[in-house]
């Protein structure tokens, strides 16, 4: 069954209707669909890199974003040609949907000379900032004024009717510098949208020692935002609410902050094992696996049958598998055939021996 | 006519928003009549609309807006108040402009201009000198302009290069300094420049205490000693190959900065003096700074806190005693 968002403060976000009318129902089914793919996508392709972790075939560390795929999803569905995506730790459904080829993230997690970092950076650090991709550092809520400049400057050189996406978790959201981002987007009315997902857990930490409010969305008011909340194990819930905040923002309104709660149903990298969580937490309702739920309502309204959705899993498989060992034949960097420049402009790179 | 430290800056800011439009300043009471805390910005936001943007009191957003707009093909230039809080932007200028070349391969060709150093009566939080903290770290060049046609040239062309720039501009220099007129042409980004020629001793420094090594050397002239001056202008990249070109004619150095001792800049003109050209040297180098405190507020404190002209001449003629 649908369930609409949670609307608090200043959201207008609407009740799903269910009674649409029978024309725009396959136009709904659709992007459903397309959606749930990309959250089958990012659960097989992170089974897959934990897998790779777990046999010591990826250096570093393995984030997942289980359980958060249905709103990272959607959070990369409603962006169009010439919106900029930020996207965070857990945001594989999202990168996906928002056009990042598969082959990127196998390549930057093996470390492959081919990928975007060319083994200088991994995991989940990866982007294509001139493809509006933004490469994340891991100080929370560095990314927010660099969307807000991405932005600014569109709007400087004359672009129309663009917007950016940017995502936290409630872990990132406690940090000065993604006050100073927050209000700083507000300052400079931004077309952005703010996707916050509170998986509950900032490593281990649990929300009683992150924040005091009642919910993080009540900051939205105070910032000078719409805010937004929806249950972000729901898919059609999340999709009607980040369409919604796009829509808000693309059409001049100020930022939009939407919070989705969920649980996160992984350790904070494949080297934590999460036993911190205590068992009740998860029969939550925010605690449901949203690919699960999806799969269901998919099977009990006959969008699909379980052939079908077989074959969809079979077929996403065998694209991962291609991808791995595709960068697994791909050269590694070494370290004597790296330039090792920390500049783009060579006549200046300090060199003590000159 | 002649013209200021600071008004040098002010017109490479106008002539760089005139020539270029993806040139925009953003940073704390820039805009308006106001013009910015030392009005290195007078008249710029009424002449350049919308290029000249005030922002709230938030200097790591400051910089990753820039970041970002650099990014989007702009050509940011960030004023901080003083350069004491741009330990508020730290990690956007060091962990996301410095890292962000060598991670994507795209370079942030930001500029953050940084009011450095000391002045009378300004106390621990408006005084400091970063240029060392940040030359430790990769990914940016760090200017450290000591002359009015340095302050010009070098803002034009820390606009111009593709990486991060820490321009640090002297704020004892900005109305103290004057200059008959601006230059037409400007030395090397990244070269030296011998400000004295002499053959008994070099002192390599940068920024304000140029000048005092200059009046040292004035002094000990009467004492018939020739000291070379050298001005790094860029402490990053630092020109080894000019220093120890110094080194080698004059075989005694000295190195002055305003910053704190551990470590820096001074520190590391001696590392590179002593492994690269330990035969040159005829006596063992030395360095003044700042004290290891913080920087104090009352006069009497400060300018012995600092290196002046009295504590450099004693350590220059100590090593010309050896």
């Amino acid at each position: 069954m649908l369930q609409a968002a949670a609307g608090k403060g200043k959201s207008t976000t609407k009740k799903t209707a269910p009674a649409r009318s029978t024309s725009s129902k396959p136009k709904v089914h659709d992007r459903y669909l397309e959606a749930f793919r990309w959250m089958l996508l990012s659960r097989i392709l992170e089974e897959k890199l934990a897998s790779l972790y777990r046999g010591g075939m990826i250096v570093g560390g393995v984030y997942l974003g289980k359980g958060q795929e249905a709103v990272s999803a959607a959070c990369g569905m409603f962006l169009q040609k010439g919106d900029v995506f930020g996207p965070l730790i857990r945001d594989q459904a999202g990168r996906s949907a928002f056009g990042e080829p598969l082959i990127d993230v196998v390549r930057t997690y093996l470390g492959s000379v081919k990928g975007p970092m060319r083994g200088r950076d991994g995991n989940i650090h990866r982007g294509r900032p001139q493809e509006n991709q933004l490469a994340m550092i891991s100080h929370l809520g560095a990314m927010i004024p660099v969307m807000v400049g991405k932005l600014m400057a569109k709007r400087m050189k004359g672009e129309k009717g663009f917007v950016g996406l940017t995502t936290l978790g409630e872990g990132g959201m406690q940090t000065g510098a993604s006050h100073e981002g927050l209000n700083i987007a507000a300052v400079e009315q931004v077309p952005l949208v703010v996707v916050v997902t509170n998986n509950h857990w900032a490593y281990s930490t649990p929300n009683e020692r992150e924040f005091a409010c009642a919910n993080l969305v009540d900051r939205a008011i105070g910032y000078g935002y719409e805010g937004h909340t929806i249950d972000g194990t729901d898919l059609n819930a999340c999709l009607e609410v980040v369409e919604t905040a796009v829509k808000r923002a693309r059409a001049g309104r100020p930022p939009q902050l939407v919070v989705a709660e969920v649980l996160r149903l992984a350790g904070h990298g494949e080297h934590d094992d999460a036993s911190y969580v205590p068992p009740e937490m998860k029969s939550q309702p925010f605690a449901q696996d949203p690919v699960a739920r999806t799969e269901k309502f998919i099977l009990e309204n006959g969008l699909l049958d379980a052939n079908a959705l077989q074959q969809m899993r079979a077929e996403i498989s065998r694209q991962v598998d291609e991808a791995v060992s595709m960068a697994q034949q791909e050269d590694a960097p070494h370290a004597r055939e790296e330039d090792w420049r920390g500049l783009s402009t060579s006549p200046l790179i300090d060199n003590p021996s000159a | 006519m002649s013209v200021t430290y600071l008004e040098a800056i002010r017109e490479a800011q106008t002539q760089l928003l005139r020539d270029d439009e993806r040139v925009f300043i953003y940073g704390q009471d820039i805009a308006g009549k106001f013009g910015g805390a030392f009005k290195a910005t007078k008249g710029l936001a009424e002449k350049f609309p919308g290029r000249v943007l005030n922002t709230p009191i938030s200097e790591d957003a400051m910089v990753g807006t820039a970041i970002g707009a650099a990014l989007e093909g702009m050509r940011p230039i960030v004023e901080m108040q003083f350069a004491d809080f741009s330990s508020i932007a730290l990690n956007q200028i060091l962990n996301n402009a410095g890292t962000h070349f060598f991670r994507t391969n795209v370079p942030v060709p930001i500029t953050v201009r940084l009011p450095s150093g000391g002045t009378k009566g300004s106390g621990p939080f408006h005084s400091q000198s970063m240029e060392g903290l940040y030359s430790h770290y990769p990914g940016v060049v760090v200017m450290t302009p000591a002359t009015v046609e340095d302050a010009y040239t070098m803002l034009i062309d820390a606009v111009a290069i593709d990486d991060p720039v820490i321009y640090c501009e002297h704020k004892y220099l900005y109305y103290h300094l004057k200059a008959d007129a601006l230059p037409k042409e400007s030395f090397p980004v990244g070269k030296a420049r011998i400000v004295r020629p002499g053959r008994d001793l070099t002192i390599v420094t940068y920024s304000a205490m140029v000048h005092e090594a200059l009046a040292v050397a004035n002094e000990l002239r009467n004492d018939g000693f020739e000291i070379e001056v050298v001005d790094l202008r860029t402490v990053k990249p630092l020109d080894t190959a000019t220093v120890l070109a110094s080194v080698a004619r004059t075989g005694r150095l000295l190195a002055v900065g305003e910053a704190f001792p551990w470590g820096g800049v001074t520190a590391e003109v001696i590392a590179r003096v002593a492994t690269e050209g330990f035969h040159l040297l005829d006596a063992a180098p030395a360095r003044i700074n700042a004290k290891d405190t913080p920087i104090p507020y009352h006069p009497n404190l400060w300018s012995e806190h600092r290196p002046n002209r009295k504590s450099i001449a004693v350590k220059a003629r100590q090593i010309l005693a050896e």
